[in-house]
């Protein structure tokens, strides 16, 4: 099961035992006990990889940090991404991993046709690594959306572009190993708490309520 | 508590088996045994608490932890009766205790009243099955606000100039706007429509054992921790569990209606968890498993008096599949909206509702509403505008400023009903259970595709006059997959052209009724949940009715 206590773990005990207006002023509370526990757990020895060689391991890491690259904000490096891939590929993506084992090959021999001389993915330019990755670009056109149909066989890219969009934005309370530390969230402007109160964001701070003060609200 | 819940022996003849538990058949274990009933709910899926949901995107909106799951119980696609299907996911609904109604994204407006008699108002639509509804908005308008009442909406009364007729306010105010809504509203304003606070099934304010949402932000797709959203689970099945006459039976797939030698149906029979197989006997039969699993099971139920599937003596069981046509369109502001805070949806508009067939040159109607359904994940996924690079600098960059300034219209309209748009079995692949898959066929009317386009134009209009710094719709595809599983089993008084009549009793077999999407004769303008619960609160009535003057015995 899970590592540390989630959020929802954590407030859902608290549910049963007293009312659920307890919960909604106390969730930010609770929150911060969680996180502290959960802190705990991950200041312990780095993950190793189950799945994955260390070499291969490398090369994940080296595309998926093209994908999402370090810049002035953390990238998918940062966020662990190739320990989330390497979690997916023992578990929830077990199917996928024909499609990493055939495609790291393939990668190194394009690598190769198009850069003779330097060794792997891992050891080329920045430069050199993004042509490499465009080359095997498929530039899928359908869009995954919500519980919909799988769009079709995917490719090598695409498949490791899906995870480290995964492994980069997951929950970090979810037991998937990705979003390390919340920076993924942190880099999209996602505050990481699970509860809010309004005003949100810019557009609402100075609504003035329901109703509307002075237009004609006749029927049309 | 769970240790005084009764549990009923298959060989007891309880007075009712409800195929279901999600918005219909929770509301009908709730009123039924509440009545004084024996009741036994059959569920194909699992009873979760709220400590087994989760904000994890992978295990809901891709392995679907709360849906139907697409390898177990593969579907097939075809969009004409003329092609071969293929198998392909083709619905997805809540597979769970608490049903679709767990995950849903809430709106809970009412039907209007020209909704049950467009037919008549407008006159045929050529090759359609567009017809008026057997009840009147004035019959159901009671139930609608029992629902309101009862499971929890929140909403403002008399907001809405195209409102029905109400009996009574809402329970509770509205839940908060969003900055999605606040832009909407100011918009829609400006250009004469009329925006609302959208009426939804979420609690504003904290109940009994509920609290009032937290505005967690993973909502659309996911099952609610704190009970605000109001799910038959949260909501009216606990009151059917403390009644102490109903058993929630989780885990039980069922896969056929016994017919008795009378010809009324004698019972149940399913799948447990181990696939083993049991007959669960019950006075009358209640199917509830959505206009998908519906048809499906009568179709399963054939016997030697109805060879094409049970009750099916007009040959309309799993006919006239409306799925609610929807459209998508994105705007991008300069400042923050945050919108990944709260609910889905906060403003709607009804101007559109019904609109004139002579003006627009097709049928149809729909509404728009203010919202923002992405999760973080599905965002990068399938939030950026077209043309935005897919991975790199240039993609995190975008990724990086656009999440919280992005919110959605949703345009959501009309489906005409065709008699070839349908479930029914596969002929050749079966599900894990060895039961024939659910094929669907569906091909979009073509007005149905012309109301996106003139919505999203509409919605378009809106974010230009908001002012939105880039805008885009998605592009209107014919529809191959469907969540709003409606009109499979319709309601009418002819036995001919329908299937079920207007007490939701099976015109062919006294003792068997349907109530769940599959019972709508028109689609609504999307979001149908609403009135689906209505109908089971009025079917509710009607069956107790029956019941007590001896009515459902052969």
């Amino acid at each position: 099961m899970r590592d540390a206590l989630s959020r929802r773990q954590f407030l859902l005990s608290s549910v049963g035992a007293v009312s659920a207006t307890w919960v909604a002023t106390h969730w930010p509370d609770a929150l911060a006990a969680v996180d502290y526990a959960r802190h705990a757990v991950r200041s312990g020895a780095p993950p190793k990889f189950e799945f994955f060689t260390p070499e291969q391991a490398g090369e994940i890491d080296a595309i998926a940090a093209r994908i999402i690259p370090t810049t002035g904000t953390p990238g998918a490096r940062e966020a662990g991404v190739v320990y989330f891939i390497d979690r997916a590929l023992k578990t929830f993506a077990s199917d996928d991993r024909r499609i990493y084992l055939e495609g790291l090959p393939k990668l190194q021999e394009r690598v190769r046709e198009l850069f003779p001389g330097v060794g792997k993915f891992s050891a080329a330019t920045a430069e050199q690594q993004d042509h490499v990755l465009a080359s095997l670009d498929g530039h899928t056109s359908a869009l995954p959306l919500p519980f919909r149909p799988k769009p079709g066989a995917r490719n090598f890219f695409e498949t490791v572009r899906q995870h480290t969009l995964a492994g980069f934005l997951i929950d970090p309370d979810s037991d998937r190993g990705g979003n390390r530390d919340g920076v993924g969230w942190k880099v999209i402007g996602r505050e990481p708490e699970h509860t809010f109160q309004p005003p949100f964001g810019y557009y609402d701070k100075d609504y003035r309520g329901w109703p509307p003060a002075s237009e004609d609200i006749e029927k049309k | 508590m769970i240790s005084d819940l009764p549990k009923y022996k298959t060989s007891d003849e309880v007075d009712f088996v409800i195929v279901g538990s999600g918005a219909a058949g929770g509301v009908l274990a709730k009123e039924l045994s509440t009545n004084g009933f024996r009741v036994v709910v059959l569920e194909q899926g699992p009873y979760f608490t709220e400590s087994d949901f989760t904000h994890d995107e992978i295990k809901i909106l891709q392995e679907g932890l709360l849906t139907n799951h697409p390898e177990l119980q593969p579907n097939t696609f075809r969009k004409t009766v003329d092609e071969q299907a293929k198998q392909q996911r083709a619905v997805a609904y809540g597979r769970c205790v608490g049903g679709t109604s767990l995950h849903f994204a809430a709106n809970y407006w009412r039907f209007h009243e020209n909704e049950f008699k467009e037919r008549s108002k407008l006159g045929a639509v050529p090759g359609t099955g567009l017809a008026d509804w057997p009840i009147s908005y004035g019959e159901l308008e009671p139930y609608y606000a029992k629902v309101e009442w009862e499971v929890g909406v929140s909403g403002l009364a008399g907001a809405s100039p195209f409102d029905p007729p109400r009996s009574k306010p809402y329970p509770m105010p509205p839940l908060p706007v969003k900055c999605s809504g606040v832009i909407f509203e100011g918009a829609a304003r400006k250009l004469g429509w009329h925006p609302f606070p959208s009426p939804l099934a979420i609690l504003s304010q904290p109940r009994p054992g509920r609290s009032a949402c937290v505005n967690c932000g993973f909502c659309w797709g996911f099952g609610c921790e704190v009970k605000a959203k109001s799910s038959t689970l949260a909501s009216v099945i606990p009151l059917a569990e403390r009644t102490g006459r109903c058993e929630i039976r989780p885990n039980c797939y069922v896969y056929g209606i016994e017919l008795g030698a009378k010809g009324h149906v004698t019972g149940a029979v399913y799948f447990d968890l181990q696939r083993d197989s049991h007959l669960q006997k019950a006075k009358a039969v209640i199917v509830c498993a959505n206009g998908a699993e519906t048809p499906r099971l009568l179709l399963m139920s054939a016997n030697e008096q109805f060879p094409n599937g049970l009750a099916n003596s007009s040959g309309l069981v799993g006919k006239y599949l409306m799925l609610s046509s929807a459209g998508r369109t994105v705007g991008l502001f300069e400042h923050p909206l945050n919108d990944y805070k709260g609910f889905t949806a906060s403003r709607v508009l009804h101007d559109f509702y019904e609109l004139d067939p002579q003006r627009v040159g097709f049928y149809g109607g729909g509404a728009l509403d203010a919202r923002f359904s992405y999760t973080p994940y599905f965002f990068a996924l399938s939030g950026l505008p077209p043309g935005t690079p897919s991975w790199g600098t240039g993609f995190k960059d975008a990724l990086s400023h656009n999440f919280s300034r992005t919110m959605e219209i949703h345009s959501s309209g009309t489906s005409l009903p065709l008699e070839m748009n349908s479930f029914s079995l596969d002929p050749d692949l079966k599900d894990a259970w060895g039961l024939p898959a659910l094929r669907m066929t569906y091909r979009d009317h073509p007005d149905d595709l012309k109301l996106v386009n003139w919505l999203n134009d509409r919605a378009l209009e809106l974010l230009e006059v908001a002012g939105a710094l880039n805008k885009w719709s998605l592009p209107v595809m014919e529809q191959q997959f469907g969540l709003s599983l409606l009109g499979t089993c319709r309601m009418g008084n002819d036995p001919k052209s329908s299937v079920i009549n207007s007490d939701h009793r099976a015109h062919d077999v006294k003792n068997l009724f349907l109530c769940d999407g599959s019972s709508l004769v028109t689609s609504g303008r999307g979001q149908p949940t609403m009135t689906i619960q209505a109908l089971a609160y009025r079917a509710a009535d009607r069956i107790t009715a029956l019941a007590k003057r001896g009515d459902l015995s052969a």
